[in-house]
């Protein structure tokens, strides 16, 4: 961790003055005066989400080519389409702190960024499509309800929007699995399967106990981040757990008891190796997640050099037609 | 750094490698309602800019009009601008509607 | 022009009137107007999935959200012009049915759609000369006689004018674009050519399906489709082939190899459950 640089009588006061505006809950904009660390923990924190969404495409669009009606077809296109509509509205966020996409998109290819652990687990079998719905869809959405009231201006506004389409996602998810919960014997045994594979990687998207993670307690002063890792991973398991029960499935966990004294759902521990191995690298599809999006950029050069050699060309022309 | 790595250029100083300008994208929601700010779009040219807002911003039928400005045109009040820029003195009452009285009877639209 | 040699039993249902073009024969379905819905929706349907293979791969993320926007409409329209065909086969097969159940011979689309991706020029070029061609036909069929066609014709051709723009404008800047942008996409143009003449094929479907009030000359609109595209082709730079041998077959069932292999991956799911609900 970083050991903040001595500052100047004004700039304390500055920092000051920031600190009461978002004590107060005022949002802050591209142009205000902001502290360095502030704005590198934002460009941090919403360039790692903006990647989460575009590296989260492949897992689901994996089944693209396969999914099993027409209906499925389409409502799977369009929220691979919509991951990458939000990738690309907190890109353009992140854009307004002062970084250029294309280093973003470095950073990514480079292995400098991070992105969502649950990302680096493959999609093994059409069920993983409702369960990715449900599980992950679900759990973005305990954190990123939150982030509508992020302290930052451009940052907040872009999950408002977000919000909206992914508890569509979410819904499509629970009714991909209510369906097959409802089917054949195979059906049902493909989802259970994929529940099982699911469920732990979800918990861990929430991040370990804010106690071993060194950036909370920062993001929580300057309401980037507004509760805390356990605080939205136990709402995530509430919200859940009776869903699941609902299309009588079960979930991978003996230790899992209703507390009826805190009114939460009691649940066993968390395998943090497995966490710690999968976003260090060492996941089952780390490297295949980086190489896809390298290949598609590496791809995609000509045809970006192209657009941008046309568009020069046309602004000589009507320069010199003038 | 932020603002240094902006363009790459290749030999023939063709910008190389880039994800494109920002351009800023606007929607009216309905006719008669004011454009608003939806967010940004890379693209290398106005229609090029349009469509691709069209396809990020408006392609659930969000909007019936669009504009899209380079991000580099738009001219933007400085935070610190907010006082003798904004506050016109709230002493100046008669740059209200409220201050004119009508007389009874008479229907105001 | 069609034949029919009584010491040559067609394969097909009896009553099938065989077809002949080029000196091909080849099963028909009963139902002209069935088989014209057919030609329609594989040919969406075909091109969707195509499409929708570069989700997450596309040169850049606006060209990601473009082309699966894309994809959406054409599996939308398949969906559509699929369902009436089953309507008015009348023997219970839905769209779900015929995407997922029937043998690529059975398949009517064009070869021009099932074609590879290829690279993202190649994508763009069999987009543009599909959708030149589809905005005129759809134009057309928008006001004719059959109300079901009409109206969904009408509507698939909105959606269709605004992928010619998209489609259209990538052909320019390509090729109009750099010197390798340029080579790639004059060499898509080149390998695609020979797919196009397909589009424009008039057989004893088209005459047939004029008793259900749809009478359409895809001959006649060639000439459109060639000025429109010429245009295009000026503006992007690029070389139009001449004296090429087209090729023929999808309306009849003769696909490339292709075909094959797109539809072992789409039906795969859909054809190890029979009969589940998704």
């Amino acid at each position: 961790m970083e050991q903040p640089t001595s500052v100047t009588a004004d700039e304390s006061a500055l920092v000051a003055a920031f600190e009461a505006r978002i004590a107060a809950g005022e949002s802050i904009e591209p142009k205000d005066w902001m502290p360095e660390r502030y704005r590198r923990q934002l460009v941090r924190m919403m360039s790692q989400h903006a990647h989460s969404e575009i590296v989260g495409m492949l897992p689901e669009g994996n089944w693209i080519t396969r999914a099993p009606s027409l209906r499925r077809k389409m409502s799977l296109i369009a929220k691979v389409q919509d991951e990458a509509g939000h990738g690309l509205y907190i890109y353009c966020g992140t854009e307004t702190l002062g970084v250029d996409r294309h280093e973003l998109v470095e950073q990514l290819l480079d292995g400098r960024a991070k992105y969502s652990s649950i990302f680096n687990y493959p999609t093994l079998s059409w069920a993983d499509m409702g369960v990715i719905g449900w599980f992950v869809d679900g759990a973005a959405i305990v954190n990123q309800t939150i982030l509508a009231k992020a302290s930052y201006g451009p940052y907040a506004r872009a999950m408002v929007r977000i919000c909206k389409e992914e508890n569509f996602h979410k819904r499509q998810g629970y009714e991909i699995c209510a369906t097959l919960a409802n089917g054949t014997p195979a059906q049902r045994e493909m989802l259970q399967d994929a529940v099982n594979r699911f469920w732990w990687p979800s918990l861990m998207m929430f991040g370990p106990s804010d106690t071993d993670s060194p950036n909370s307690a920062e993001l929580l002063k300057w309401r980037v981040k507004r509760k805390t890792n356990d605080e939205l991973r136990q709402r995530f398991i509430n919200l859940t757990v009776p869903q699941v029960a609902a299309i009588g499935i079960t979930l991978p966990d003996p230790d899992l008891r209703f507390n009826a004294e805190t009114n939460n759902w009691d649940f066993g521990e968390i395998d943090w190796t497995e966490f710690f191995q999968v976003i260090g690298g060492n996941g089952p599809c780390n490297r295949e997640r980086i190489a896809a999006r390298q290949q598609a950029h590496d791809e995609g050069t000509w045809v970006r050099d192209a657009a941008t050699a046309h568009a020069a060309k046309q602004q000589r022309r009507s320069s010199q037609a003038a | 750094m932020a603002g240094d790595a902006k363009a790459l250029h290749t030999s023939n100083g063709v910008e190389a490698d880039s994800q494109w300008s920002l351009w800023e994208v606007f929607t009216q929601p309905g006719k008669g309602a004011p454009h608003e700010h939806a967010g940004s779009v890379h693209a290398t040219d106005a229609e090029h800019a349009l469509q691709n807002a069209r396809d990020v911003y408006a392609r659930r039928g969000e909007a019936v009009s669009l504009w899209v400005v380079p991000a580099d045109a738009i001219v933007a009040s400085a935070p610190g601008d907010a006082g003798p820029f904004f506050d016109p003195g709230n002493d100046k009452a008669y740059r209200h509607p409220q201050f004119y009285k009508v007389p009874r009877g008479v229907r105001v639209f | 022009m069609s034949e029919h040699d009584d010491s040559d039993t067609p394969i097909g249902t009896a009553g099938a009137a065989t077809l002949s073009v080029a000196g091909v024969r080849g099963p028909v379905f009963a139902a002209p107007l069935v088989e014209y819905l057919l030609r329609l929706g594989d040919d969406r349907l075909v091109l969707g999935h195509r499409l929708s293979e570069w989700c997450g791969h596309g040169p850049i993320l606006e060209e990601d959200i473009a082309l699966s926007n894309m994809a959406l409409d054409l599996v939308g329209q398949a969906s559509m012009f699929l369902g009436l065909a089953g309507e008015v086969e009348g023997k219970g097969r839905d769209a779900d049915a015929l995407a997922y159940l029937r043998e690529g011979v059975q398949y009517r689309n064009a070869l021009l759609v099932e074609l590879p991706r290829g690279d993202f020029g190649f994508t763009m070029v069999r987009q543009f000369l599909f959708d030149a061609s589809s905005v005129l036909l759809l134009d057309a069929l928008s006001g004719c006689g059959h109300p079901g066609v009409a109206a969904l014709a009408a509507k698939s051709l909105k959606e269709d004018k605004y992928h010619l723009r998209h489609s259209s404008e990538w052909v320019v800047r390509l090729g109009d674009g750099t010197a390798e942008s340029h080579a790639r996409v004059q060499q898509s143009v080149n390998e695609i050519w020979r797919y196009t003449g397909e589009l424009f094929e008039h057989d004893i479907i088209d005459d047939a399906v004029a008793a259900d009030g749809i009478v359409i000359d895809r001959a006649a609109l060639f000439s459109r489709w060639e000025s429109m595209v010429r245009d295009v082709m000026q503006r992007a730079t690029l070389d139009m082939p001449e004296d090429v041998v087209m090729a023929s077959g999808g309306r009849r069932g003769r696909h490339t190899e292709y075909l094959g292999h797109l539809l072992t991956v789409m039906q795969s799911v859909a054809r190890a459950h029979p009969g589940a609900t998704w």
